[in-house]
């Protein structure tokens, strides 16, 4: 134990923590929006399958790295503009539907990799970029300020969710059609329409996501999300629908996957300990879904309710 | 007229999921062509990979018995509009109780063991799915949440089970330490039905539940109350049904029918070990979701989910066959059950619009008639 307590091991696992938090963080912030609106979208892991399957195939290919994230945010739109109009043309149930998006993602992605790339190769990761003067401070510049990119983006995108949500006119309609889409089509804001850019912003990001995670690792693999996906819903909850809790939900995963990890690498816990600790932050969702559900008034009214005018 | 308009209800449901799954490999053609290959031949040697032969069809009836058992499970669930995504979970948990119960009482004889093997599972996963139904039935926690999180907590338990309390100890002697438990009590294996094929009494015990959970919930008391509290619990409320104990029910009844397919994925398996990959879906081969799309293509039906998941078996079984033939990589399946879910449960709207438009057409020729 007293391995993991010296200063360079814990700065180390701080900076990894933030780095593993990164893709949570925008799957997480999209479905935030998308729940805000009143849509639960449970494929999100598949989505961030297929996001992080087309980055890494792009930045094998091609090796613009720019290219690779927009492929995996085009990806995340397109299923985005699948899963709209099965939610909100076909009114399918969105609990349902979501295990549909997921198993397609899980398969197609495994079969493009299969298909396109066969055996892993490596791809270009990113490159860490040092942000100047706070990147300087002793250990802390370590653990928050020499990150790639992408990491200083998803951040970056939580005050910008909170600002467009609380703050805009785009958010405020997000936020009537969630609550009460009648008052809000009745005030001649169309709820389909703000669904629909919610929705599709939502699977963007968490394309992205699949992105971020792929091009951090450099690789793929098949399901190599492993549930990252549906920990992002459960994150939104956790949050309670909320861009500052769901920053803090991510960065307490990330965390806690990170000291796993490091306890893994020191020895601290064998292999079979550490799964049992890997489950940790899902008893603690759950323990935050039954602190959630007390406090019901949270929770967007009109969650994966269809509207249908008049009905 | 009125026989013409149920005739409709009762065709438009089987005629709807063929719709589905045609549409379904109608886009799976369209992705075998852009990858270059013949979609034709392809989808005759998964035919004939799942359906050819005697084996072949044994090798389905096998696979099909897991996603009948979740199935069956997930129609008792939605029927009583509890959206159940733990079959994953609870399957594991019915085979790590039924492993506990092999390990503990291997000496008993067959004729015992084997009951009591399967039991143990339908215990395990009817717990793992109880708790989430006292969560949402007691405490109004989303059952889709609690239940989602629940897979990754038991998957991550098996995991350690597997690597240390539980592994077999040849494992930790040769220093392989593969996650798996040690060969179990030959008395628990399923007796196999047909000689030469991987067949096994798994296949009766599943058929018989999905039709005991169809006289359950279409011929008992209880069963209706269920399916009331599931077409609207307001009502089901007005009426005097307890909603909470109906909720908790489902759920309940729901893990114990995947906690059922976990023991026989154990116990019929060729290793007749529990074991494990690490990854979630290691152990389950994602059956518990892969169930959800039996019964959906069953149209939430006991017995119609046992054709469904016959046809989701042999799916899986095929794909290996069509990967030999066209280099196409048997996780097409996989994608191609994504698709017929989001098929089915986008066509229940467009069933709902046609039997609305047929009814107003039979009120207006009654209007008609009798004007």
């Amino acid at each position: 134990m007293s391995e993991f307590f010296t200063i360079s091991v814990i700065v180390a696992t701080v900076a990894a923590g933030v780095r593993l938090a990164t893709p949570y963080l925008f799957a997480a912030l999209g479905e935030t929006l998308g729940q805000r609106s009143g849509v639960l979208n449970l494929g999100v892991d598949g989505v961030m399958l297929l996001g992080a399957f087309f980055a890494y195939w792009v930045a094998l290919e091609h090796r613009n790295l720019w290219f690779a994230f927009l492929a995996g945010a085009a990806v995340g739109l397109v299923m985005g503009a699948v899963y709209a109009v099965v939610t909100l043309v076909f009114k399918a149930e969105q609990g349902i539907s979501g295990i549909g998006v997921y198993l397609f993602g899980l398969g197609f992605s495994e079969l493009l990799y299969r298909q396109q790339v066969g055996t892993p190769r490596p791809a270009r990761s990113l490159p860490d970029v040092r942000i100047p003067l706070l990147g300087r401070i002793p250990k802390v510049g370590d653990m928050f300020f020499n990150h790639s990119l992408v990491v200083y983006v998803a951040i970056a995108l939580v005050p910008i969710a909170a600002l467009v949500i609380n703050h805009t006119r785009f958010g405020l309609n997000v936020r009537a059609v969630g609550e009460t889409p009648e008052a809000a089509d009745s005030m001649g804001v169309s709820v389909n329409g703000t669904r629909t850019a919610t929705i599709l912003l939502a699977n963007m990001l968490a394309g992205v996501g699949g992105a971020a995670l792929a091009l951090e690792l450099g690789t793929f693999q098949q399901n190599l999300t492993n549930g990252i996906g549906f920990i992002a819903v459960a994150l939104v909850y956790f949050g309670s629908w909320r861009p500052a809790g769901v920053l803090a939900g991510s960065l307490l995963y990330g965390l806690l996957t990170a000291t796993v990890n490091q306890f893994k690498t020191l020895g601290i816990v064998t292999g079979g300990t550490a799964s049992l600790a890997t489950a940790a932050p899902a008893l603690l969702t759950i323990v935050a879904l039954v602190v959630i559900a007390r406090r019901r008034a949270e929770q967007p009214a009109a969650l994966t309710l269809p509207f249908v005018r008049g009905g | 007229m009125r026989a013409r308009l149920q005739l409709d209800e009762r065709l438009s449901g089987p005629l709807v999921a063929v719709a589905a799954v045609a549409a379904a490999f109608a886009l799976g053609a369209v992705m075998i062509l852009a990858l270059g290959a013949h979609p034709w031949e392809g989808f005759t040697a998964l035919l004939d990979g799942a359906f050819g032969g005697q084996r072949e069809l044994a090798d389905t009836a096998t696979k099909a018995t897991p996603l009948l058992l979740v199935g069956t499970g997930i129609c008792i669930s939605f029927r009583a509009k509890v959206i159940n995504i733990g079959g994953e979970g609870q399957v594991l948990a019915g085979a790590l109780a039924g492993t506990v119960a092999a390990l503990a009482l291997g000496d008993l004889p067959r004729v015992v063991l084997v009951p009591v093997v399967l039991l143990a599972g339908l215990i395990g996963g009817g717990t793992w799915g109880a708790i989430p139904g006292a969560l949402k039935a007691y405490m109004g926690v989303n059952e889709i949440l609690s239940t989602i999180m629940l897979n990754i907590v038991a998957a991550q338990v098996v995991n350690y089970l597997l690597r240390d309390p539980l592994i077999d100890p040849a494992e930790i002697e040769r220093g392989t330490r593969i996650p798996q438990t040690e060969r179990l009590s030959v008395n628990a294996d399923l007796p196999n039905l047909l000689g030469g094929t991987r067949l096994h009494l798994g296949v009766v015990v599943a058929v018989l539940f999905a039709v005991a959970a169809w006289i359950f919930l279409w011929r008992s008391r209880v069963g209706y109350r269920l399916r009331a509290v599931g077409s609207g619990p307001d009502a089901a409320r007005y009426a005097g049904i307890n909603v909470p104990r109906m909720t908790m029910l489902a759920l309940t009844a729901s893990g114990a029918m995947c906690g059922l397919a976990g023991a026989i994925l154990v116990f019929g398996s060729e290793s007749h070990r529990f074991v494990t990959d690490g990854s979630s879906t290691g152990f389950t081969g994602s059956s518990g979701f892969n169930g959800i799309v039996a019964a959906l293509f069953g149209g939430l039906h006991p017995l119609w989910t046992i054709p469904a998941a016959a046809l989701f078996g042999g799916l899986l079984v095929g794909a290996n066959a069509m990967q030999r033939a066209i280099q196409i990589p048997g996780s097409l399946v996989i994608a191609l059950n994504g698709l017929v879910v989001l098929f089915v449960v986008a066509s229940v709207d467009v069933r709902k619009r046609l039997s609305r438009a047929s009814a107003k057409r039979a009120a207006l020729a009654t209007m008609a008639d009798t004007g």
